[in-house]
């Protein structure tokens, strides 16, 4: 039945095992393992993040195409909930949609993009992505009248979702059943739901003629595999997921501006989880997501200790200061992303089933 | 020695064909311009900025092209040399302020010239390091590749952010250089024309050492055919630095001339750039020099004319001629002939 | 001819997963002609590229002169005075004949210093090359490209000459212009390791012959010997004359 819903792809490690089983735990019982707004947000987000890394895994890890595009899907997603709720006013159909527009943009979008760049070359697709996001977050500040702008928008969520609705008068082993908790979980089954879909295309045959183009492309298409058609449908598929977890972001943050949705910056935080996690594993998008959200949410506190300790001293403490103030963060990231890349080039899954694959006769 | 008797086989001799078509587009696109902007001051004031722009992105966008076409090597770093370059300018520049300040253009034009060296300088050597701790590692592997080159860009931009600060860094134009001149009833801004003269300057220098120098010949065989060019005896690894650094310190010099352009400087520059550089790359076809000089002519004169007429949409009018050239030739205006 | 200019002993070569060369045993006689004969896909392409070090001798040695050279790195190999000739002809398309002519002799720093009795000696031997000579190598006809190649190789003068089919796809009276050329450098006493095809080319040069089929060599001796010997030739090479036929 569980090997059954998760497409007969076991996590083939038991020590990987038991961190999934954590995660999912820790994730299902949030609101009452760990009470309080910030360490719910947190785990809200590592929900939205694991469909957008499990998503861009689809691209790099199965593929191997890289896109600098994913955030511009994303931010589709949330700007599509976003702007449908900001005008229609809060319900379930403007949120119904809001989502189908927004993927219904995404996936002729990334029908074109695909199509057009992966037929003329691969690489050109790492490039034509960067141009594209970079043209599109321009546009979306320029067209401030529907975004919001710079400043973004803030918006009504349907009554059910806002703090204000109480399922019941009395708390529940001490939480109050209201609408946040009531978003939390329909965040937590919309992600489940996406990410056991995605597992199972993963391991369908299509996901397997994906892999095999990662492999080697020229045997792919000798065994007469149309590559440019299995790219860019992993391409709109790809996108399609990301679309979803904008809008499930936006339903829970009750806001989006190109911070939270469409900057570069958080292009690398997804780059940087695939890796970490591992490419090439549903399971990679999990843990990486759920590592890599902790550590910023709560490793930035400890740099800003740190720096503020070191900036107490004089001269060559002021650089240090300087590297480890936590505007710096983006430093260390990307030094952690390139010794990734290097050193850890299978992410912590690909190392804990290789750990498991050696430990077996 | 003496030769065979040998009959040669009558052949016609072939007529040195060369392929100007994508060439015309420029001046093509300038005509086309010229009744949408509609007065032609205007235009004459557009099309200099556009040439001068042009000049800038392809004395940035040569190293990159020829780096991708002797080795396959896509820098996604590229732009990190670009933004060490203009706010080296700022130091230099700064530190130079007497003779920035004065309204003798020699003294001016010295200052300029003072930062390109060392923008060129550090950025050449900053390149060094970049090409044997980034890329070596990485060498054939083009999805890691492109991981690291823009892990290195971020890490490179946010070192930036550690000397200069994260803002914004005024850039002013030395005393001499500010202002327009006017050419009939066209303004036309002093620094653009002191950036085309170097641009042009720049452009002859990097097609004289391609066409005549041994080093030159030997990129553009590599370019074709690495193995081939090993196989002569060359040790190509050697050239791909060589022209790595080149590439590095061009892209130093860029980022000088783009900041004056600017006239600020802030530290997003380098990925801003990134983005028209590969823009004009595709367009020129990876590997091609020349191919790139048309193709970031043709980015700079739209950029401008864009700019002019819908600013909203100057920045897909990019994507749009990108999507128009790979169309018409999905290798790009002209394509590298590869084995 | 005074012992073996070049000796595989024992060469194994991967190309990826796919093992191409298993323990090549092959001697070029310093001074003479070989010619290495055998089916497609029977190794010699990667024989040669594995002496010129472009693909790594994962097992073996490759002895030069006496010397182990099976780890060079190609520039090295080329160095030690072995010109190749690979057998897309590696010519630079976009370089004119001149330029391509320059690069390859490396002690040249420009075309006006390559040696003036030899490129006359050159044109002599492919006289198209001089009609062509400011012309984009890309515009030569097959046979023109070929010429340029293998011009290219003897500008200098090497120790050994490698060249991978000669003769592929050339016109009749090419091929002919071909024999001639390679003829006049075996009197400069040049050493010559060829792969072959074309049967009758290779006998009209060959002094001695290799055989090889599915990556080892399956036959050394004398050309005469081959030549005279009708029933090895069937047996040996009953399929690649067939098929030129």
């Amino acid at each position: 039945m569980l090997s059954a819903l998760l497409s007969h792809d076991r996590p083939a490690s038991r020590l990987l095992a038991a961190l999934l089983v954590a995660i999912v735990v820790g994730l299902a019982f949030a609101p009452f393992l760990f009470p309080g707004a910030k360490s719910l947000s947190v785990a809200a987000k590592i929900l939205v993040f694991i469909v957008l890394v499990a998503s861009y895994d689809l691209l790099l890890g199965y593929t191997g195409i890289v896109s600098f595009a994913h955030t511009m899907f994303f931010g589709i997603g949330a700007y599509g909930v976003a702007i449908a709720l900001a005008r229609l006013g809060p319900g379930w159909g403007a949120v119904a949609l809001g989502v189908a527009l927004a993927l219904a943009l995404s996936l002729v979008l990334s029908f074109v993009i695909g199509l057009f760049s992966l037929r003329v070359r691969a690489i050109f697709y790492a490039m034509i992505t960067l141009a594209v996001a970079a043209a599109f977050q321009t546009l979306a500040s320029q067209l401030s009248d529907l975004t919001g702008g710079e400043d973004g928008l803030s918006f009504k969520v349907p009554e059910a979702l806002t703090p204000g609705f109480s399922l019941a008068d009395a708390p529940f082993l001490g939480v109050s059943l209201d609408g946040r908790l009531l978003s939390y979980y329909l965040l937590f089954f919309a992600a489940a739901a996406l990410f056991l879909v995605m597992l199972r295309i993963v391991n369908s045959p299509f996901g397997r003629v994906l892999q095999a183009i990662r492999e080697n492309d020229f045997r792919a298409e000798a065994l007469g595999y149309r590559t440019v058609v299995y790219r860019t449908l992993s391409n709109v598929l790809g996108a399609g997921f990301a679309t979803l977890a904008g809008a499930l972001l936006a339903l829970w943050l009750r806001y989006n501006g190109p911070d939270t949705s469409l900057s570069f910056e958080i292009m690398l935080d997804i780059l940087l989880m695939v890796v970490i996690g591992g490419m090439g594993t549903m399971y990679g998008a999990v843990v990486g997501a759920t590592l890599f959200i902790l550590a910023q949410s709560y490793l930035q506190d400890l740099m800003r200790i740190a720096g503020a300790a070191l900036g107490d001293l004089p001269a060559a403490g002021g650089f240090l200061a300087a590297l480890l103030s936590p505007d710096r963060w983006l430093l260390w990231l990307g030094v952690l992303f390139v010794l990734s890349v290097y050193y850890f080039p299978a992410g912590i899954v690909g190392r804990l089933r290789a750990r498991a694959a050696a430990a077996k006769p | 020695m003496e030769a065979p008797a040998v009959a040669p086989a009558p052949e016609a001799l072939p007529k040195v064909r060369t392929d100007l078509l994508p060439l015309l587009l420029v001046p093509l696109l300038a005509l086309a311009a010229a009744p949408l902007v509609g007065s032609f001051p205007t235009w004459v004031t557009l099309t200099v900025a556009g040439i001068a722009m042009g000049l800038i992105i392809f004395i940035i966008a040569s190293g990159l092209t020829l780096v991708f076409g002797l080795m396959d090597v896509l820098n996604f770093g590229h732009g990190v040399f670009i933004a060490l370059g203009a706010f080296l300018a700022t130091t230099v520049l700064g530190g130079m302020a007497d003779w920035t300040a004065s309204q003798s253009l020699a003294a001016n034009l010295a200052a300029i010239f003072a930062a390109m060296a060392v923008a060129m300088a550090v950025a050449g050597a900053v390149g060094m390091a970049f090409e044997r701790v980034i890329i070596r590692p990485v060498y054939g592997q083009h999805l890691k590749q492109i991981l690291i080159t823009m892990g290195g860009m971020i890490v490179g931009e946010e070192l930036i952010k550690v000397i200069w600060g994260p803002q914004a860094i005024p850039l002013p134009l030395p005393a001499a250089l500010r202002g327009a001149i006017l050419i009939g009833d066209a303004a036309v801004e002093k620094y653009r024309i002191v950036a085309v003269v170097i641009g042009l300057a720049v452009f002859a220098a990097i097609f004289w050492v391609l066409s005549r120098t041994k080093a030159g010949l030997l990129i553009r065989a590599g370019v074709q055919d690495r193995e081939m060019v090993e196989a002569l005896g060359y040790r190509i690894r050697r050239l791909f630095v060589g022209v790595f650094v080149a590439g590095s310190a061009l892209a130093g010099l860029g980022g000088v001339m783009w900041g004056l352009y600017q006239q600020s400087v802030i530290p997003q520059i380098g990925a801003q750039v990134n983005i028209l550089i590969f823009i004009v790359i595709i367009i020129g076809g990876l590997g091609s020099a020349g191919g790139s000089f048309v193709g970031a002519l043709l980015v700079g004169l739209l950029a401008n004319y864009a700019g002019f007429l819908a600013p909203k949409v100057a920045l897909f009018s990019n994507i749009l001629l990108m999507v128009l050239v790979l169309l018409w030739r999905p290798q790009g205006l002209y394509p590298v002939a590869k084995r | 001819m005074s012992g073996a200019l070049l000796a595989l002993e024992g060469v194994h070569t991967h190309i990826g997963a796919y093992h191409i060369l298993h323990g090549v045993h092959l001697t070029v006689p310093r001074g003479g002609l070989t010619v290495l004969l055998g089916r497609n896909g029977a190794g010699k392409t990667t024989t040669l590229r594995t002496i010129m070090g472009l693909w790594r001798a994962s097992h073996g040695r490759v002895l030069f002169e006496g010397a182990d050279i099976a780890a060079r790195a190609t520039p090295e190999v080329a160095r030690l005075g072995i010109a190749y000739v690979p057998e897309n002809m590696g010519v630079f398309s976009d370089l004119t004949v001149e330029e391509n002519m320059a690069l390859a002799a490396r002690g040249a720093r420009r075309a006006a210093e390559i040696d003036r009795a030899r490129l006359e000696w050159i044109f002599g031997l492919f006289p198209a090359l001089r009609k062509f000579w400011l012309h984009p190598a890309g515009l030569l006809s097959g046979g023109q490209k070929q010429m340029l190649a293998v011009a290219r190789a003897i500008v200098e003068p090497r120790k050994l000459l490698i060249v991978d089919e000669p003769t592929k796809g050339l016109a009749p009276a090419i091929v002919q212009n071909m024999v001639s050329a390679f003829r006049e450098l075996k009197r400069t006493e040049t050493t010559i390791l060829l792969v072959e095809q074309n049967f009758h080319f290779a006998r009209a040069l060959g002094d001695t012959v290799a055989v090889m089929d599915d990556g080892r060599v399956v036959h050394a001796g004398t050309m005469a010997a081959l030549a005279g010997d009708e029933a090895l030739q069937q047996r040996l090479l009953g399929l690649a004359l067939a098929a030129h036929h």
